[in-house]
């Protein structure tokens, strides 16, 4: 039978009368426990910052028409030639319409299914900017404003404007960067478009955008869906792409893979476009999880020693306990029970100290041109890293406590009392 | 007739760091109220005797029994149990824990045996104390008393269980006469007016010749 009374009685009393060692044993488990909060919230906030940078403009399945050359040539459907070996040269590219076949109900087949939060029609076309007598070549995307405010976080990237405008002003455009840059011009201002085919329209600008990478913010505008339709005199239906965006991003290569074979479309998920991210992040990941687990070894390491420490001090108090009757056990539990005070009290400090460094760097200033709207160095408040940090805590303790707390418990009073 | 201890041909050997018999065949008994002194000199094996008898060292040849039963081979926990109920120890150095008060210190083993309540313990504690003289102490930290005082602590200590017997480790070795004769009183009084059977390892002559039964040692054998 175990008294834990007695038992946590007597651990108190040894911590706080040895109150400097126990403050150091414990201060090193704040220290690792700390360190690791921060350390694993600012290094997790930096790498979805550079998520981000690439998962907010993504799709994560991209549908469009792709002009490409049949891969059943006419020969190959004449069942005379079918046991010949056939040569076709010269093969051109199918013609085929840009837009996408019946693009509405499409996207609402594919909002149906669970998987998708949202498919997101877009009109691609290309423009010339014109200024005097100057043609800047450029594309100009049509968009659903406010969808692509909530699900790939558009708004982000407008340094003027407000993206509800697009769909308020009429003949609205917003133009990258650069080219506003090139042009001269900026909010408010007017600027003449001509399309491929001819015929000069004149819009406004509602506002500048800038993704980060100067190749795109030189040539690309958006302008609302509509009214990118009536520049080209095309009918309602016509769009060119469909972005899905899903639940699940890991359900992306199998839904584009539907699509191609459903659908007969080009479909492309972003593992596929962004093969170098996954690398990217899993390196990443990785490092942030190696220094994590060293900063808690080192830890684990303090409190083993320190534990240590204090049984060697304590063996007189072993034999005398030993010898009034408690036994192996008890003392192991007063030695285990010690070094899991030390592992709580130390952890939650930890997380409290953690949780005060991660406020201090997410106050320090970062400015950087792929993300507008970041002001300050990212954090990632992630509670979990708090359960592990307080679990690791306890879980290192309750080892670098058991080993010497077996020590203790095998001493055999009489060595120590006769040794006197 | 009852025994409280009895010892049938225990052996021991030393075995580090060369093969060493240190007891022969010690073969001997305590009765109730009995107040017995083991004498010797250095290295003859009283002081070994004594903590297989109060079963803190296992590791040895023969049988014990403790209140008429047999604890050769009990397990450890059993044994710590045992001790903690039925023997009282009182060593050469008081072995007091520093940091607790002298009180806490009394109570600590009742409180392991659990078989009384806090109150009753600390009530128990507080009795023990007084019939010691030194229940004015009970507050103060064990680290902050004297030689004898601590002596006296420790045989509170010992008494707090209400054990059948009380082993000694040279209590009085380390005392000045004065409080060597105070130890001695306190002993002859528990074993006359308590009935407790004292088992007391001295090699104080005039403390020995003042006992029930003298048991002398030398090279590890019982000469009378």
């Amino acid at each position: 039978m175990t008294n834990w009374r007695l038992i946590l009685g007597i651990a108190r009393k040894h911590l706080l009368t040895k109150f400097r060692q126990t403050a150091i044993a414990a201060l090193g488990v704040t220290f690792g426990i700390g360190s690791y909060i921060s350390l694993v919230g600012f290094m997790t906030g930096l790498n979805q910052m550079l998520d981000s940078l690439i998962l907010n403009q993504t799709p994560h399945v991209h549908v469009y028409n792709e002009i490409r050359a049949s891969e059943t040539q006419p020969a190959d459907l004449y069942s005379e030639f079918a046991d010949s070996f056939k040569m076709v040269h010269s093969v051109r590219p199918k013609q085929s319409q840009k837009k996408i076949h019946n693009a509405l109900p499409l996207m609402e087949h594919l909002e149906k299914d669970n998987n998708v939060l949202a498919a997101i029609p877009q009109l691609k076309t290309q423009i010339f900017y014109i200024s005097g007598s100057i043609e800047l070549g450029g594309n100009l995307t049509g968009i659903d404003a406010m969808q692509e405010v909530r699900y790939f976080n558009f708004e982000d990237y407008l340094l003027e404007g407000d993206a509800q405008s697009l769909e308020n002003i009429n003949n609205g455009i917003f133009l990258g960067a650069g080219v506003a840059k090139k042009l001269s011009i900026s909010q408010g201002d007017r600027v003449q478009i001509s399309t491929i085919k001819g015929g000069t329209f004149p819009l406004k600008v509602a506002g500048i955008f800038q993704s980060g990478i100067a190749d795109l913010d030189n040539v690309q505008s958006f302008a609302s869906i509509k009214t990118v339709q009536r520049i080209l005199g095309e009918p309602e239906n016509y769009i060119t792409d469909i972005n899905i965006k899903l639940k699940d991003i890991d359900y992306a290569p199998q839904l584009a893979e539907k699509i191609r074979e459903q659908f007969n479309l080009q479909a492309i998920d972003i593992n596929t476009a962004n093969a170098q991210f996954e690398t990217g992040s899993t390196i990443r990941n990785l490092i942030t999880y190696s220094v994590s687990i060293t900063l808690l070894i080192v830890a684990g390491f303090g409190i083993y020693n320190i534990l240590n420490m204090l049984i060697y001090e304590k063996m007189n108090d072993i034999a005398i306990l030993k010898a009034t009757g408690f036994s192996g056990k008890d003392v192991q539990l007063i030695f285990m029970s010690q070094a899991m005070i030390i592992g709580f009290a130390g952890g939650i400090l930890g997380l409290l100290i953690g949780y005060v460094l991660s406020s201090v760097i997410d106050g320090i200033p970062f400015k950087t041109e792929a993300l507008p709207t970041v002001t300050t160095y990212p954090i990632n408040y992630n509670p979990w890293f708090y359960v592990i940090g307080i679990c690791f805590a306890l879980v290192s303790t309750f080892l670098a406590g058991y080993l010497p707390s077996i020590k203790a418990k095998k001493i055999d009073p009489v060595t120590i009392i006769r040794g006197q | 007739m009852r025994t409280v201890l009895e010892t049938k041909n225990i052996n021991k050997y030393f075995k580090k760091p060369v093969l060493f018999h240190v007891l022969s065949d010690i073969s001997f008994k305590v009765s109730p109220g009995e107040f017995v002194s083991i004498m010797g000199k250095s290295g003859c094996g009283k002081s070994t005797l004594l903590y297989i008898l109060s079963t803190m060292d296992t590791d040895y040849e023969g049988d014990l029994y403790l209140n008429d039963k047999l604890i050769t081979g009990s397990p450890r926990d059993e044994l710590s149990q045992l001790r903690s109920a039925h023997i009282g120890f009182v060593f050469q150095f008081h072995y007091l824990l520093a940091e607790f008060s002298v009180l806490d210190n009394v109570m600590l083993p009742a409180k392991k045996l659990g078989r009384k309540s806090i109150q009753e313990i600390e009530h128990d504690a507080i009795e023990k104390l007084r019939m010691l003289d030194i229940e004015k102490l009970a507050l103060k930290k064990a680290s902050r008393i004297s030689g004898g005082e601590k002596q006296r602590v420790s045989i509170a200590r010992s008494l707090i269980n209400d054990p059948l017997i009380i082993m000694g480790d040279e209590p009085t070795g380390n005392l000045d006469s004065y409080n060597s004769e105070l130890v001695f009183e306190i002993f002859k009084k528990l074993s006359d007016e308590d009935g407790l059977s004292l088992l007391i390892v001295t090699h104080d002559k005039d403390f020995a010749s003042k006992t029930n039964r003298i048991i002398e040692m030398e090279d590890g054998k019982i000469i009378n």
